[in-house]
This record gives C-alpha cells, sequence and structure tokens, in this order.
C-alpha cells in the first residue's frame, strides 16, 4: 500500500511528486501516458505568466503570482531553462484603453510588480517590430518564458532522485474507497494509497466525480500553434500578448527559451479528450491575428504545428485545488496560468497532504538536480574539454539543433524511450528539419542503449510505431 | 590552430567533384569535412539507377556514380574526415569543427568550398492540419530506412508531392511490398522529371493526382488516413472534393531546401529565390574565398550538373589560393518574364571563361516557348524550347564574345509560343 498515489505526470502532478519526495512517504505517480509531460504540458504556450490577468482573490491569481515568484529559483535548483523576458499586452484601439488599464489595475491588485503602460515611442523602442497600428501597450517586466519539457522532467528526475516511484502506461480507471485507504484500478491493475493525489488534466472530472458530491465537468479548450525557425526567435524580445478576451489571453507571439518564434493559441471547445488535432482554420486564424500584433511574420518559416488542451471547467472560471474528499486531494481545472502555477500548487498540495498523514521530512532530501549538458551554449574550451572526455559528445547526430550522441545517450539512460522522448530532453528532432535526417539515426541509437530491435520503437509511446518490419519480411 | 589552403564543407557529390577539380588544378593543401559516416552524401541511398548519364554516358546507380569520384580522391590521396561536422564557420575562414575522431577543434583556411547540400521541408512548412501520429516521413528518410537500414516504414501509402524523391520512393515502396494509393501535388504539373513519372508511376499504375493536396491527417498513435482534397487555382482546397484514403504511412516530397546555417554565419549573402548564397560565374560568394557548389547553391535536377559546377568551383578555389584572378567588369545577371533566377548571379566580363553556363528554372510549364538572354533591348542569344517545366533545370551558355562592352545587366527571359 502506497501513502500517496499521485495520478498524472503533467506539470502539476510531477510538482506535487517533487515537493512531497521531501517526506518519508510511500509514493508513487501514474501516468497513462509513456513518459512524463505527454499531455497539457507538452502543447502551450510556455509563459510564466506574470499575473495581471487572473481576478483578485481567485485561485489563479494566488497560485500565477506564487508560481511566478518561485519558478527562477527553481530553474537554478533544478536546472532547466527560463528567461525573464517581459511581456506587452497589446491595445489597439483608443476605446478599449478602459480595458487595458482595467488590466493594469488588476495587476496591481494582484501584486505583480514593475507595471506600466506604453505609448509611442517608448514601446516602439523596445519592440520595433510591433505593428504600426498598436495605440498603447501594457508592460509587465516580470512575465518570462520557460521550457515546459524541462520543467516538468526536471521535477520528475528530481522527485525519482528522491524515493519516488513513477509507473508509465498506466491508466486510472475508478477510483473506489475500500474502507481507510482507495483502491485505484488501473489499465494495468490495482493499486492501494491511503492518499490519492488527482492531477490527471482533462481527464480530472472524471476521477472528481466519482468520490466528491459536487460534480463537474471539463470542457477540453483546444489550442492551435505555430512554431517558426530560429533565424526568427529575434522578430521580438518579449512576450507580445493582445487584450485578453473570455476565452482565454488570446493569440501570443514570443520567442521561447530555445529562440524559436511561437505564435498562438487558439481557443476552441470540444468534446474529445484525445484529439490534439490542428485544422485549417485554426492555423490560419494563428498567422492572421498574429499578423495583427506583428506585421510580416516570415510564415513561410513555421517549422511545426500542433495544438493543447486546456483543462477548463464549465462550472467554473477558477482552479478547484485542495481535500475535495477525505484523503482525496486534487487540483482540476488547471487551465492558463496552469504551467506557471505549477510549482506553488505542488508546494501547497504536497504541504497538505504531509500535514494530513503527519509525515515527517527527510533529513536527506536533495533539492538539486543537474540537465543534460548542453553543448551548443558551453564555450569553446569548456566543449573541448568534455568532448576529449567522453568522444561521443564530439558525433553530432541532430545537425539542426547540434545535439551529439553523448546527450542522447544521457536523454536515453534518463528515462526517454521515444523517439519524442529524446526530443524533449535533449531537443534532438525539434529543430527546422524536423528529425527529417537525425531519426534514423536516434532510432539506432534508442535500439542500442535499450536492447529493443527497430520494430519496437514508438514515436511517443501506445501504437506509434516507426517501422512495420523488415523490408523483406514485411510483405504480406 | 590547424591550418588548411583548402577546406571543403560536405563529402557529397560537390564536395567530391570540388575536391577534384582543385588537386587536378595544382592545390596540394586540401581537407574534405563530411558528418557522415562514408564520402558520398546523399548518393549513397539513392540505389536506383538513372545517374551519370550526362557525365559518363551510362546509366549508374548512386552508390556507382559516388564511388567513381571517391576512388578518385583515394586515388589522389585527398584527406578527408568522416563523422566530422563543421558547426561554424567565421568571417575569417576559421572553421570549429567536432567529431568522435578529431575532438572539438578549430582550423584556419584560406580557402573554403561550401558543399553542404540541401534538406527536405518539413510538414510543418505546408502548416498541414490534423494529428501528429506516426508513420509521416519525410520522402528521404522513408529512403534511408528502407534502403540503408531494411526497414519498412508501412504497406497503405500516400505520398504527397512529387518531387524526384517522391516519384522514387513511390516506386521503391511498390517495389518492396507496399501499396502506394496515389501521389498527390498540389500544383497543376509534377515538380519532378518526366522520365521519373513515366518509369516510377505509370509503369507501376500509381496514380498521380495534380492539384490535389492533403487537408487532413487522422489517427492519434498511428497515422490512419489522410484526407486529400481538390485544389483551385489559387492551391486553395475545394469544399465537397475530399476523400478520405486509409494509410499508415504518409511520405512528404514537398521541396528541397539549401542549407545554409553556415553560409549565414560566416556572412555569406543569400539570394532569396535560391535560398543559396549569390555567386559570380567562378562561383565565389560575397565573401572572398569562399566558394559554394551543389545543393547548397541552388536544388539541381540532376547530380551530373552537380559535378560539373563543382568542378568549377573547385578550380576556382585552387585559382584563388594559387594565384588570385584580377578583378574585371562585373555584369549582372537576372531573370524575368518567366525566368525564376539565375547562378550565378553575376558574372566578371573581363575574367571569365570564354563561355559560362548560366542555369536557372522556369516558374511554370510552356511549350514550343524559347529562352532568350537580353542585354537591355539588344538579343544576346534566342534558344527554341520544345517543353520547359520548372521540375527541370535549364543550362543556358553565355559566350564571353557576345557580350556588349556597355553592358551591365542580361536579362534571361521566357519567350512564349504565339497563341
Amino acid at each position: 500500500m502506497y501513502d500517496v498515489l499521485i495520478v498524472g505526470g503533467g506539470a502539476v502532478g510531477c510538482a506535487v511528486a517533487r515537493e512531497l519526495s521531501r517526506y518519508q512517504l510511500n509514493m508513487c505517480l501514474v501516468e497513462r501516458g509513456e513518459d512524463v509531460c505527454v499531455g497539457t504540458s507538452k502543447a502551450n504556450s510556455a509563459i510564466v505568466h506574470a499575473g495581471f490577468d487572473a481576478a483578485p482573490g481567485t485561485l489563479k491569481a494566488r497560485f500565477n503570482v506564487e508560481g511566478s515568484e518561485m519558478m527562477e529559483g527553481l530553474s537554478r535548483e533544478l536546472d532547466f531553462d527560463y528567461r525573464r523576458n517581459g511581456a506587452l499586452v497589446l491595445c489597439f484601439d483608443e476605446a478599449d484603453m478602459p480595458r487595458l488599464r482595467e488590466l493594469h489595475q488588476r495587476g496591481k491588485k494582484n501584486h505583480v510588480q514593475g507595471l506600466e503602460i506604453l505609448w509611442g515611442d517608448a514601446l516602439r523602442k523596445k519592440e520595433p517590430a510591433l505593428s504600426d497600428k498598436v495605440y498603447a501597450a501594457l508592460y509587465a517586466p516580470t512575465s518570462a518564458i520557460v521550457c515546459p519539457f524541462g520543467m516538468t522532467i526536471a521535477f520528475y528526475e528530481n522527485a525519482r532522485k528522491n524515493g519516488c516511484r513513477f509507473q508509465f502506461d498506466t491508466a486510472v480507471e475508478r477510483i473506489e474507497r475500500t474502507g481507510d485507504h482507495f483502491t485505484v484500478h488501473t489499465s494495468r491493475g490495482d493499486m492501494a494509497a491511503k492518499v490519492v493525489v488527482s492531477c490527471a488534466g482533462v481527464h480530472g472530472d472524471t476521477l472528481h466525480n466519482q468520490l466528491c458530491h459536487k460534480q463537474y465537468h471539463t470542457v477540453p479548450r483546444r489550442g492551435e500553434y505555430c512554431l517558426l525557425d530560429k533565424k526568427d526567435g529575434k522578430i521580438v524580445d518579449r512576450t507580445i500578448f493582445q487584450l485578453p478576451s473570455a476565452m482565454g489571453k488570446g493569440i501570443l507571439v514570443s520567442p521561447t527559451v530555445h529562440g524559436n518564434l511561437l505564435l498562438g493559441p487558439t481557443a476552441t471547445d470540444q468534446e474529445d479528450r484525445d484529439s490534439v488535432a490542428t485544422s485549417a482554420a485554426g492555423l490560419d486564424t494563428v498567422l492572421s491575428t498574429a499578423g495583427r500584433s506583428v506585421p510580416n511574420l516570415p510564415v513561410r518559416d513555421v517549422i511545426t504545428s500542433f495544438a493543447g488542451l486546456r483543462a477548463h471547467l464549465a462550472e467554473t472560471d477558477d482552479f478547484v485545488i485542495g481535500e475535495s474528499a477525505e484523503n482525496f486531494f486534487e487540483a482540476l481545472g488547471i487551465e492558463s496560468p496552469g504551467l506557471t502555477s505549477a510549482p506553488a500548487i505542488g508546494r501547497h498540495l504536497a504541504k497538505a497532504v504531509a500535514e494530513k498523514l503527519r509525515a515527517a521530512e527527510k533529513a536527506d532530501f536533495d533539492p538539486t538536480r543537474r540537465d543534460i549538458p548542453h553543448l551548443r551554449e558551453m564555450t569553446f574550451e569548456k566543449r573541448a574539454a568534455l568532448v576529449a572526455e567522453n568522444p561521443a559528445y564530439g558525433n553530432v547526430i541532430c545537425r539542426c539543433e547540434g545535439i551529439s550522441e553523448g546527450e542522447i545517450v544521457e536523454a536515453i539512460h534518463r528515462g526517454a524511450r521515444s523517439l519524442d522522448g529524446v526530443k524533449r530532453r535533449c531537443r534532438a528532432g525539434m529543430g527546422r528539419c524536423q528529425g527529417g535526417f537525425c531519426s534514423p539515426k536516434v532510432m539506432a541509437l534508442l535500439c542500442r542503449e535499450l536492447g529493443v530491435p527497430m520494430e519496437a520503437l514508438t514515436k511517443s509511446g501506445g501504437g506509434s510505431y516507426l517501422v512495420q518490419g523488415k523490408t523483406k519480411e514485411a510483405q504480406a | 590552430m590547424k591550418k588548411v589552403q583548402l577546406a571543403i564543407v560536405g563529402g557529397g557529390p560537390a564536395g567530391l567533384a570540388a575536391a577534384i577539380a582543385a588537386r587536378e588544378a595544382g592545390l596540394q593543401d586540401i581537407l574534405i569535412i563530411e558528418r557522415g559516416e562514408a564520402l558520398g552524401g546523399i548518393l549513397g541511398q539513392c540505389i536506383h539507377a538513372g545517374f551519370g548519364l550526362h557525365t559518363f554516358g551510362q546509366e549508374l546507380t548512386g552508390p556507382e556514380y559516388a564511388q567513381r569520384f571517391i576512388d578518385r580522391v583515394e586515388d589522389m590521396k585527398i584527406p578527408y574526415l568522416l563523422g566530422t561536422m563543421v558547426l561554424d564557420i567565421n568571417e575569417n575562414k576559421v572553421l570549429t569543427v567536432t567529431g568522435r575522431e578529431t575532438g572539438l577543434i578549430q582550423i584556419q583556411a584560406e580557402a573554403i568550398v561550401l558543399a553542404m547540400g540541401c534538406r527536405e521541408r518539413p510538414r510543418g512548412a505546408l502548416n498541414i492540419p490534423g494529428t501528429r501520429p506516426a508513420g509521416i516521413y519525410s520522402a528521404g528518410t522513408a529512403q534511408r530506412l528502407v534502403n540503408l537500414e531494411g526497414y519498412l516504414p508501412g504497406r497503405d501509402v500516400v505520398i504527397l508531392g512529387s518531387g524526384d524523391i517522391g516519384l522514387i520512393m513511390a516506386r521503391r515502396m511498390t517495389l518492396e511490398g507496399a501499396k502506394v494509393h496515389a501521389v498527390a501535388e498540389v500544383m497543376p504539373y509534377s515538380g519532378g522529371l518526366k522520365r521519373n513519372i513515366v518509369q516510377c508511376l505509370d509503369d507501376f499504375n500509381i496514380p498521380l493526382l495534380l492539384s490535389t493536396t492533403v487537408v487532413d491527417i487522422q489517427g492519434q498513435g498511428h497515422i490512419e488516413s489522410v484526407t486529400l482534397a481538390k485544389v483551385d487555382g489559387r492551391r486553395k482546397p475545394i469544399p465537397g472534393t475530399e476523400q478520405v484514403i486509409p494509410c499508415d504511412t504518409l511520405l512528404l516530397s514537398v521541396g528541397l531546401l539549401p542549407e545554409n546555417e553556415l553560409s549565414l554565419s560566416a556572412g555569406v549573402a543569400l539570394d532569396g529565390v535560391t535560398g543559396g548564397p549569390v555567386v559570380g560565374d567562378d562561383l565565389s560568394t560575397s565573401l572572398p574565398g569562399v566558394f559554394a557548389c551543389g545543393n547548397v547553391l541552388h536544388v539541381h535536377d540532376l547530380v551530373d550538373f552537380v559535378s560539373e559546377e563543382a568542378g568549377r568551383a573547385g578550380r576556382s578555389a585552387a585559382e584563388y589560393v594559387l594565384h588570385r584572378r584580377s578583378a574585371g567588369r562585373t555584369v549582372a545577371l537576372r531573370g524575368k518574364n518567366g525566368v525564376r533566377y539565375t547562378v550565378p548571379q553575376h558574372i566578371d566580363a573581363d575574367a571569365m571563361a570564354d563561355t559560362v553556363t548560366v542555369r536557372f528554372r522556369v516558374g511554370q510549364p510552356y511549350r514550343g516557348a524559347a529562352l532568350c538572354a537580353w542585354a537591355g533591348d539588344k538579343l544576346l542569344r534566342r534558344i527554341p524550347k520544345r517543353i520547359l517545366t520548372p521540375g527541370e533545370m535549364e543550362s543556358f551558355p553565355i559566350r564571353k564574345a557576345d557580350i556588349p562592352a556597355d553592358c551591365d545587366t542580361i536579362t534571361f527571359t521566357v519567350e512564349e509560343a504565339a497563341q
């Protein structure tokens, strides 16, 4: 029997796991995917929001501001990519100024530091690529960008180092209260736990409704994005928003921590909880709306497009966080600013669970974790020394991102089992050719390091097999 | 720092031919830097025949064609590095190089030949909507998996794009036992060579669907089907023409892009149309001592032309090191009225060879047209052409003797047949 079973290996689940691994608890995280960070956490705007958008007094406002304050320190402690680049919210029309001012006031109430409204030359000096139709903008210097995979994987690796178990390819089907504990029915058998922490993203309502009186319904809200080549990553330096609407923060233009340019998201409600298909209309909307903020975007340089689902709740505009039923803790309805809030939600829930179980802190908790070395960011001398020590770091496999065999092998040894798992850990295949050249080479490394045949390799777990067999055998 | 007279970036067909020509021109100190595990570049996976008709008067496979050049390089004892990648070239012609054997080192070159080739345009560049499942490959990636690794990506195949690699892969997948349901092409004509359409599609009864594109991709983990639709004259899908084709593989052959990230790092000026460096008749780029050839310069249709062009670049690089030519009068070359670009983009009317071959592609198919070269309103030369198509590269020889003394620009045009 586990003391704690965490359901869901996204940003929030992994943050909970990492914070709970401070305590003397027997715990396990189950994830339906083949890896951590395969749902909402992998397909979002990758923004650490300053916190001016959420209504004062809401959980969104509280955890947003707390998470934003924690992020920089965490990025150093756990070694993931983070940059405080600031954000601008654009207003195109004098008539909309009351809404911009309201946002400014809201930010002040939420204790967001450094907000100011910028006009004309001051604005264009900061971001020369902005449309000349921009009337004014709210500047939020504390807004930042983060690598969502980097952050989630860092939580995962650190939690694992501190004793948390992780079980993948395990979907929770039903949670049942059995006497003083829970029996959790999964696709891979039953598990028993004293406390369950549900961080199940768009599936959170299903688990909640099995155990709680008040019922919720998740409405997956699809957001589509386009990612541009690194040569366009400096078109803007700050994250450029437009005035938000009821459906969300609107379509942004932002550099990513790795130097690409990200456009999106749209906001379309759907019933399907699995489909992250993009649509022609959605991608058109992304490009045309982004073009209002920054004209003449080089849309020919799009290297990939993708969609993610936000776990929006029909009943409330806020997060639902806490002990919703006896010993059943949850983070429900974690839509934007969920990524920003994840560390703070993790800290909050872990503390609540530990108090409930009267768990003592471990003496030997190690809060640090180092990322796979980023060779492309090293000085010549440091890189040369590393290559001299291990020649695999000299062998470049992914030419677009400059990722070496050594980095890919390290990613596999840390838990990558698929092409996407490698990609999220070290960026091999994430560049402008989108794995055209390196996929077969990464596949060979996966086979070598994992000792599995090519036929067993997948793009992203499940049935996503990469080849159907050997050429001479495959003929039916 | 290691020093070399001529560094050649890339050991594919362009790099090999450049190295051989530079050595024949008398240059001793040459180094070929190849990122792959063998010389020959992409030819190693092009196991079909059709290479070398112009160069050797014979139909060779890709590996056979490459081997002829590799043998020459070996005979001439031209040094090369394998599994070694150039990470950066700076404006002083210092190359930063990494490899298992070399470690991370810097090399100072007197001259550089850029011969990095090209890459395939990915799905994202077309912004094809739908899911992102396994089973979608660019045609060249699938070619490597099938021909070099010996694995079949799938058995029910749809191919988007009728570029040459897509056509070749339609035949290859069929020969390996897969069923190719269709090759869809968004344009009203194929982007590939006529002979490939005949030999790879027609001979195997594979339908070529013109003015058709993929408008949706279905399947969560693995691809299950694609939706094809006809497109109108502006390449917009026509509602009501959609058809769903079940498949387990979608191959993309939707264009090649010269791979010039290193050229950019060195500060070499690029041409917006070709995506390759702007070069003169000696294939010199805007950075003195740096030359370019092959698919990094502009995407070729036949490797024979790559070899010929690379020979010119290799000779020019050798000349640059051994005895620099004195600069003369620059004449700009440009394409108009159907001629999309020219390579070279300019020639030196004094220093040029007696004849320089200018290469370009046309923007659409023409029948019974002619290619013309103009100096102002003076027609320098007119070459009648029965058929012109964007899939085939045109070669237009310009004679030094024909260039008027007062000419600063030569314009190439398509003269359409009278209606």
